[in-house]
């Protein structure tokens, strides 16, 4: 139990997918304008990332680690399938973002419309295969991966609500005409995750 | 203000050419500004402006609330130095030798930042503004009194060109100026803001024999990775060359080493005290953090799992920078929330987090400047959700 607060701990504000490994990084800029969007890409986020890890985790671990085949016969104890692993992640997370989709636009059009290309490029959010990435090469177990998953898509949200309260904010802002825009978003998350330096060396 | 008006009136023809002191006239004038600019006085009738408060003033309010931070921080470097080499030395030496450590820091931080400030003025056409006054005067008083002076310059120039004037100069910025700075050099120079930096000695001075330069923050660090009663620590250390050093009431004065202006909490209140009565500090804020603080050591000594979590929850209140960056720092109404909830949540999550950091992560000692940093970025949020709640509950109330 202590081993999952400490992963759920560190997974949304030490090792922030983020501000420590920078991963993530073009939706984070790109639909951080509004704090409702934002807000709503999080959960996506969350949720993709909240299924897509144990999902992968079990496909690891019973299908493409060597030798755990051997469930369905003896004879297949020696198979390696983990260089299928990319491919295979990939499938899962886009199958997971196309119903993620379909749920969000069935419920509520208007959040789907304001997410537009952003939603299916979740497909393509390197903070999603990196949490699977990661989980495997942490070997976690699964009630781990599924707090790490989980934690790092809050971790994500909180990060990508905290960028759009400040834009928000900045629209008031006379910021020098050659840094607008991206710009000086650039430098806002340098600044910000000067902020967030303050989790980094925490002992758990 | 009618009486000091007409005083000033009555005496202002001295101070014209031809008059009796014609050659102070500047300072009358300056004495003039000081309490009636702008000068524009709403009519009798319509519109009443109750006070004419602008920039200005209240930014001279601030550094008016520092002063006695500053002071003192000019006698306790003087004090800790001749501590540290074990003489004894009169008042006069004291505030000599904390001067010829203090002054030059402040004066290169205020020439450093307020270069840039003119720099940026006449390319983007804005008049100069006063934001620099406060930010300057902050600098100084969050840095050790032996940095090296070109440190004070680069961290200065550092902060406001990407602090504060790449957001669009004061009032616009997003993170306090100051913090940043303190930030940049803990981060970009650590071995000079770290350690036992804190008491100004002259190379190759002769310390006095036991002597250690160790903060109050590191004391109890190092009382806990050994087992032994914070507590216990602080009242022993010290012995033989400044008995009782650390004290509860030392610390609360403030005669221990640390950064130029934080190390009495005393001053800090009585800086508080100036800031709350004139309106300029939001006393929400400040309250909210010692609150946090208090009740976050409070909660930490329930569980008590090693001997920093046990050390009294009131102890955390006058050791490091906490007093300091709760009133000056915390207080910022640019990078602080504005909405009169947010503040509460502002300053009780700032205290909780500085306690968190000195307690849990052995990489800083001191917690109070990132928690601020984070707040800052986590203010706008928090407002945005006050603001959002109130609009929906003042929507449910209304009927159409």
């Amino acid at each position: 139990m202590e081993n999952l607060i400490s992963i759920g701990v560190r997974s949304i504000f030490i090792d922030n997918m983020i501000f420590a490994y920078f991963l993530g990084m073009c939706s984070y800029l790109a639909v951080s304008k509004k704090v409702k969007t934002a807000f709503g890409l999080g959960v996506a986020v969350i949720f993709v990332l909240g299924f897509t890890v144990p999902i992968n985790w079990l496909i690891q671990n019973h299908i493409l680690n060597q030798g755990s085949l051997a469930w369905i016969s003896p004879e297949l104890a020696t198979v390696d399938l983990t260089f299928l692993q990319f491919i295979v992640f990939i499938a899962v997370i886009a199958s997971m973002v196309q119903l993620t989709e379909m749920a969000i636009e069935k419920f509520s059009p208007a959040l789907y419309g304001s997410l537009g290309i952003f939603l299916p490029l979740i497909a393509v959010n390197c903070a999603i295969l990196g949490g699977a990435l990661f989980m495997v090469g942490r070997s976690y177990t699964l009630p781990e991966a599924t707090v790490f998953g989980l934690g790092s898509g809050i971790g994500w949200m909180l990060a990508i609500v905290a960028l759009a309260g400040i834009r928000e904010k900045m629209k008031y802002s006379n910021v020098p005409g050659p840094l607008r825009g991206l710009g000086i978003t650039f430098i806002l998350v340098g600044l910000m995750s000067l902020g967030f330096l303050s989790f980094m060396g925490f002992s758990l | 203000m009618k009486f000091l008006r007409d005083t000033l009136d009555k005496a202002k023809h001295n101070f014209e050419k031809g008059g009796k002191y014609h050659k102070y006239y500047y300072v009358f004038e300056a004495l003039d500004t000081f309490h009636f600019s702008p000068n524009t006085v709403t009519p009798t009738t319509g519109a009443q402006v109750r006070d004419a408060v602008d920039l200005k003033r209240l930014m001279m309010t601030v550094v008016i609330a520092m002063v006695p931070c500053l002071a003192f921080g000019v006698w306790n470097v003087g004090y800790q130095h001749f501590l540290a080499l074990g003489q004894a030395a009169s008042a006069g030496e004291i505030i000599t030798v904390g001067l010829i450590q203090v002054l030059p820091i402040v004066l290169v931080a205020y020439v450093a930042g307020g270069l840039v400030e003119a720099v940026f003025a006449v390319f983007r056409k804005h008049p100069i503004n006063e934001g620099y006054l406060v930010t300057g005067m902050l600098i100084p008083l969050v840095m050790p009194p032996d940095i090296p002076l070109w440190q004070v310059a680069v961290a200065s120039i550092f902060a406001v060109v990407i602090a504060k004037e790449a957001f669009g100069g004061t009032g616009m910025n997003i993170l306090n100026v100051a913090l940043t700075a303190r930030a940049f050099l803990y981060f970009a120079y650590p071995l000079q803001i770290s350690g036992e930096v804190w008491t100004y000695l002259p190379a190759g001075a002769k310390t006095v024999a036991a002597y250690s330069g160790a903060t109050p923050l590191a004391v109890a660090a190092q009382a806990s990775t050994e087992g032994e009663s914070v507590v216990q620590a602080f009242n022993s250390f010290g012995a033989g060359w400044a008995d009782n050093l650390y004290s509860f009431s030392n610390m609360f004065f403030g005669f221990m080493p640390g950064c130029i202006g934080e190390t009495s909490t005393l001053m800090c209140l009585i800086g508080a005290f100036i800031l709350i009565a004139t309106g300029v500090g939001s006393w929400k804020i400040i309250a909210g953090v010692f609150l946090g603080a208090w009740g976050m050591g409070a909660f930490l000594n329930l569980i008590a799992v090693n001997e920093f979590m046990a050390m009294p929850a009131h102890y955390h209140l006058v050791i490091g920078g906490l007093a300091f960056g709760a009133v000056f720092m915390a207080t910022d109404p640019v990078t602080a929330t504005q909405t009169e909830a947010g503040k509460w949540v502002y300053g009780l999550l700032i205290g909780l987090l500085t306690v968190l950091i000195r307690v849990f992560n052995p990489a800083y000692p001191e917690g109070i400047m990132l928690a601020i940093l984070f707040m800052n970025v986590m203010a706008p949020l928090i407002d945005y959700v006050v603001v959002s709640a109130n609009k929906k509950r003042r929507l449910s109330r209304a009927t159409v």
